[in-house]
């Protein structure tokens, strides 16, 4: 008990003499970074619409033309230097989530096509996917269920 | 001869006869620069894989410390190398060729303490002339193994420090050079159950000032005894925790106190926020920046303490905490 009571003590004064972000100042970049990725999205779906496309398949390529920018600029070093200036400006858009599966993609190639691609492009992904399905999935049934009851209409 | 609880003071001190450094691009670009006896412009070394950078690194500082005694490998009679990877696979596959029977070591960044201090108690036992201490790290294969891939967009926290790309040999033997090893206190590990492997200076800081504290008692000496004390890679933060840590102690080592990891990078300039750190960055400073001033006579004795933050990805993901440990060397300008 006294030498989680110290771990704990030790803790808190190394959060004391850490240095951390400016947080109104990184909220700041991340809401410009994170605003002109939305921009550029809502650009390519204007686009997209001005077309005579409808509003599914509008949306379809934006996403997509999205992802095939951050890829690029991934594959060309760019993303992360945008990601170290906007933070989570870049990270939460599609965009960041683009990168997040082409970076291993880059870096494990060396492993090979099964087991350095196949098995680690989602290594940071991952987990955003399984959640996510597993989350939907759970609204789904909260969903039908409500509708059973008669609670949803 | 065994000295206070942790200490060896060698009767025969053994000499550093050579030692090499080779370096990556931001390394040579920092404010040591010019020191380092080989700076490649190109962080691959000619190879395909981080990896293999890493162990070529090793292999041509290992081929520059014998090339500058006029050693041949031959009379090498054990090597003691290690560096950050799984299973220390850059120093097995970098010193491969040699055909020098060795010892693999993980020290995480105190492995050149480690290994220096086999070796000298390998040369001040008799058991050979010549023994060689080699360690590296590279900022790609530690960035691959430790956190995300290279071009993975995530921003860094101030306390993380970034992995040198660099490798440090030491031929340590019996021929009278200008620097000899007259002594050492090996660490142990000390945890004061810090879990963030992004602080990694906070998580060694305890681990430094123990061996210090017991190195002091151990040889009755007080740091006002060396011109300098130097620590391996605690970084920015890691020193004024170091600084906290030897004031509770009552041992003021703020006036001759140097920290490698602050050092090799310009933290300004080269956006490296807390510091430099890894296995070659103790290493390539010693080699390249104090040992020359030993061996002028600049500095007459200095204590070398490389910290090493001993964590494992697998220990880390199950909340396991990160130990320490420092190791600490005495080498004297003779």
């Amino acid at each position: 008990m006294d030498r989680k009571k110290q771990q704990e003590a030790y803790e808190n004064y190394v959060k004391q003499k850490t240095p951390v972000h400016n947080l109104p100042a990184n909220m700041t970049k991340a809401f410009i970074t994170g605003g002109l990725i939305c921009i550029i999205g809502q650009a390519v779906l204007n686009y997209c619409e001005k077309l005579g496309l409808d509003k599914d398949i509008s949306g379809g390529w934006t996403s997509m033309v999205l992802i095939l920018l951050s890829v690029v600029l991934t594959g060309l070093n760019i993303y992360p230097r945008i990601a170290k200036w906007g933070g989570a400006g870049a990270l939460v858009p599609i965009t960041g989530f683009a990168n997040s599966v082409a970076a291993p993609a880059i870096e494990f190639q060396k492993e090979g096509q099964v087991m350095g691609i196949g098995c680690k492009i989602f290594t940071i992904a991952g987990p955003v996917i399984l959640y996510g399905i597993f989350t939907s999935w759970v609204l789904g049934f909260l969903y039908w269920i409500g509708k059973i009851a008669g609670l949803i209409g | 001869m065994v000295q206070g609880l942790q200490s060896i003071a060698f009767e025969q001190s053994p000499y550093i006869v050579s030692s090499a450094s080779v370096v990556g691009k931001k390394e040579g670009e920092g404010p040591l620069g010019k020191m380092f006896d080989m700076v490649e412009t190109e962080n691959l070394f000619g190879e395909k894989t981080w990896e293999a950078a890493e162990s070529t690194m090793q292999k041509e500082a290992c081929i520059l410390a014998m090339g500058k005694a006029h050693i041949e490998k031959e009379d090498v009679r054990f090597l003691f190398g290690g560096d950050l990877l799984r299973q220390g696979i850059a120093t097995s596959l970098g010193v491969e060729g040699f055909k020098i029977p060795m010892f693999g070591l993980f020290g995480a960044c105190s492995t050149s303490g480690e290994a220096l201090a086999l070796a000298a108690m390998s040369v001040g036992a008799g058991y050979g002339d010549y023994m060689l201490a080699v360690t590296s790290s590279h900022f790609g294969s530690a960035e691959k193994e430790f956190r995300f891939p290279l071009s993975y967009a995530n921003q860094r926290p101030l306390s993380a420090q970034w992995t040198v790309t660099a490798s440090g040999a030491f031929l340590v033997g019996k021929k009278r050079s200008h620097v000899r090893i007259t002594g050492i206190t090996v660490g142990k590990i000390v945890d004061y159950g810090l879990k963030d492997s992004q602080n990694m200076g906070a998580c060694m800081a305890p681990a430094a000032a123990d061996t210090i504290e017991t190195h002091m008692k151990d040889f009755g000496r007080t740091p006002e005894d060396y011109s300098r004390i130097i620590t391996g890679d605690l970084g920015y933060v890691g020193q004024s925790i170091l600084f906290d840590l030897m004031r509770g102690k009552e041992i003021d080592i703020k006036k001759n106190h140097i920290d490698c990891g602050m050092m090799i990078f310009d933290q300004n300039k080269q956006d490296t926020h807390a510091g430099g750190s890894g296995c070659g960055c103790a290493a390539s400073v010693l080699s390249a920046y104090v040992l020359p001033k030993l061996e002028r006579g600049e500095w007459k004795k200095v204590l070398f303490v490389p910290t090493g933050a001993l964590m494992s990805t697998v220990s880390f993901n199950e909340g396991a905490s990160v130990p320490g440990i420092a190791h600490g060397i005495v080498l004297e300008h003779c």
